[in-house]
């Protein structure tokens, strides 16, 4: 299968702290991958690189055959990676359809002269974001609440809504930082029935950091264990449970009882 | 169906609007409304428009800036130059002014957008200082004595329809893509830049409209007084606005309009208790916001859907 991304020896360094340091990566076209560590192994700094939040130090991100590190959020949006946060960041006060309709403007082919002169061009091109919008809130079962503000909904609906308007940017990469945050185990189970489901459906490649175990030794074909900002093991669940590098440094006996 | 809905009710404000200004301009005509009324009423045309233009910028962008009446000076000085000197036409040098006010309001966004909250607030009320000190000290614009001698081009008709034109593209804007972007921006940065937005660019955009039509303003303004100098376009002025603002609602244009009106004519309407309206219009100001801090709208707008309720009944 054709490589989707490619990080080669990613580094950050802030200030003296290094933050990670040699990260590699490889994905494919439909992988599952998952993203573990302790606290402050540099997860989500990984996740920040490949979104252009940060600019790394060194190394090189290779997309779709293109190099991408170092260019700006709304670039790398562009280039068809789109991202979930840890703590969610909906728009609050946006109705719930606004929020997925963000996702389309940077494919929006009219202009603001369109938009003032409400000319035809206008007219069908917000019909047709109306139309694919609310295409992927049913998927997500949250067109019944287009017309409510984000803030209203529900802990797991905002999850939700979250990674809907993410899809919605039609992304080839899909970035997943800890999803079943806050969730009870219900919740849990129902996320991960959702994640196998939107790579299949929308067949796109998903990297998500979590510290569930179940979730991710449940969802994920691959795991990449990171520690003190290295990569310390890789493998299918099975080998990071039994990896003793891994379990020494952040599992211990919660990998035995997944 | 739904844009032939908001077509439909576009074309019904606009009628209502026409309505509205034939009923005025009769009963000034008439002099029932004499002078001192409607001065009052250009004035509250000409505060609705730098309202609006502000609530794009602090309420749908959400970048927070006291600098708005520094580019009404602008356009007011730029339109009065070209009438005056150049001898353009007034509609041309309305739209003088308004371009002046964009390129400056551009130059100076480009700096000062990348900065948040406060610190925006503190460089464009900074720039609105810098604008006036300039203006009063060069001599060719009347310096600190003011400008004087602008023809009075600027009539009722001619505030109204402007007034009405710059609601309607405001609204527009906000009601799109665009406006969307720019919404996205005020309620989260880092969101909406990994969603695609180059919350930059659309910053400077808001800023630039803003600007354009703080300057058309300035320039409806300097031709109605016939005299303008720099202190009628200081700090106050700014806060003023940005009163306004505040008071309908962050973002709600009608709310805007709504509370433009009201706290154009309360000074007017409690002149009879002389020294006591002083207090008694900052009293108001603080039980609103006691009692309403979202503002008199919110972030809702006075729309159609209140009269399709009424017709939906009937139809039953």
């Amino acid at each position: 299968m054709m490589s989707l991304l490619k990080v080669n020896d990613l580094t950050i360094k802030f200030g003296g702290l290094t933050a990670v340091s040699d990260f590699s990566l490889n994905l494919s076209q439909n992988d599952l991958v998952g993203l573990i560590g302790p606290n402050g192994a540099g997860k989500t700094t990984i996740f920040n690189m490949l979104t252009g939040v940060y600019s790394p130090t060194s190394g090189t991100i290779e997309f779709n055959g293109e190099f991408i590190q170092g260019i700006k959020p709304y670039e790398i949006t562009k280039k068809r990676i789109a991202r979930t946060f840890q703590n969610i960041r909906l728009f609050k006060d946006l109705t719930v359809l606004d929020n997925v309709k963000i996702s389309f403007n940077y494919n929006v082919k009219y202009n603001l002269f369109h938009s003032i002169l409400r000319l035809p061009k206008f007219n069908r091109e917000e019909a047709e974001i109306e139309r694919k919008a609310l295409e992927i809130l049913k998927v997500f079962k949250l067109d019944g609440k287009r017309n409510e503000l984000a803030c209203n909904l529900p802990y797991g609906e905002q999850r939700r809504l979250e990674i809907a308007r993410a899809l919605a940017a039609e992304p080839k990469l899909l970035l997943l930082d800890e999803p079943a945050a806050g969730m009870n185990p219900q919740e849990t189970h129902e996320l991960m029935g959702l994640i196998n489901w939107v790579r299949d459906e929308f067949k796109i490649a998903i990297l998500l950091i979590e510290h569930d175990m179940k979730l991710v030794m449940g969802v994920c074909e691959r795991i990449i264990v990171v520690d003190y900002g290295k990569v310390i093991a890789e493998g299918t669940p099975d080998e990071i449970k039994k990896n003793p590098k891994v379990i020494e440094a952040y599992l211990g006996e919660e990998v035995a009882d997944a | 169906m739904k844009m032939k809905k908001e077509f439909r009710n576009t074309i019904i404000l606009l009628a209502c609007g026409v309505i509205l200004f034939f009923i005025l301009t009769f009963l000034m005509d008439t002099e029932i409304l004499n002078r001192y009324y409607s001065r009052i009423l250009v004035l509250i045309c000409i505060n609705v428009i730098l309202a609006v233009s502000l609530n794009l910028i602090i309420g749908v962008t959400g970048q927070l800036t006291l600098g708005h009446a520094g580019f009404m000076s602008i356009g007011a000085y730029a339109a009065a130059m070209a009438t005056m000197q150049l001898n353009m036409p007034f509609a041309l040098a309305l739209l003088f002014g308004g371009i002046a006010a964009g390129v400056i309001g551009l130059l100076i966004g480009l700096p000062t957008l990348s900065l948040k909250g406060d610190y925006l607030a503190i460089t464009t009320l900074g720039f609105g200082e810098i604008i006036r000190v300039v203006i009063t000290n060069v001599d060719q614009l009347g310096g600190g004595r003011g400008l004087s001698g602008i023809p009075p081009k600027t009539n009722f008709t001619w505030v109204f329809f402007i007034m009405v034109l710059t609601i309607l593209i405001i609204y527009n804007i906000a009601r799109s893509s665009q406006g969307r972007a720019m919404m996205s921006v005020r309620e989260d940065e880092v969101a909406a830049e990994a969603m695609g937005i180059n919350t930059t660019k659309y910053k400077i955009m808001a800023f630039v409209i803003g600007s354009f039509f703080a300057g058309i303003a300035g320039g409806l303004f300097s031709h109605y007084l016939m005299y303008i100098k720099p202190e009628q376009f200081g700090f106050l002025k700014s806060v003023d606005l940005v009163t306004y603002v505040v008071m309908g609602g962050m973002g709600s244009l009608t709310g805007s309009i709504l509370s433009t009106v009201i706290l154009t004519i309360l000074p007017e309407f409690l002149r009879f208790m002389n020294d006591y309206r002083m207090i008694i219009y900052p009293l108001a100001l603080i039980i609103i916001m006691r009692f309403r801090p979202q503002g008199l709208m919110g972030t809702k707008e006075l729309s159609m859907k209140v009269f399709d309720k009424f017709s939906k009944g009937s139809e039953k």
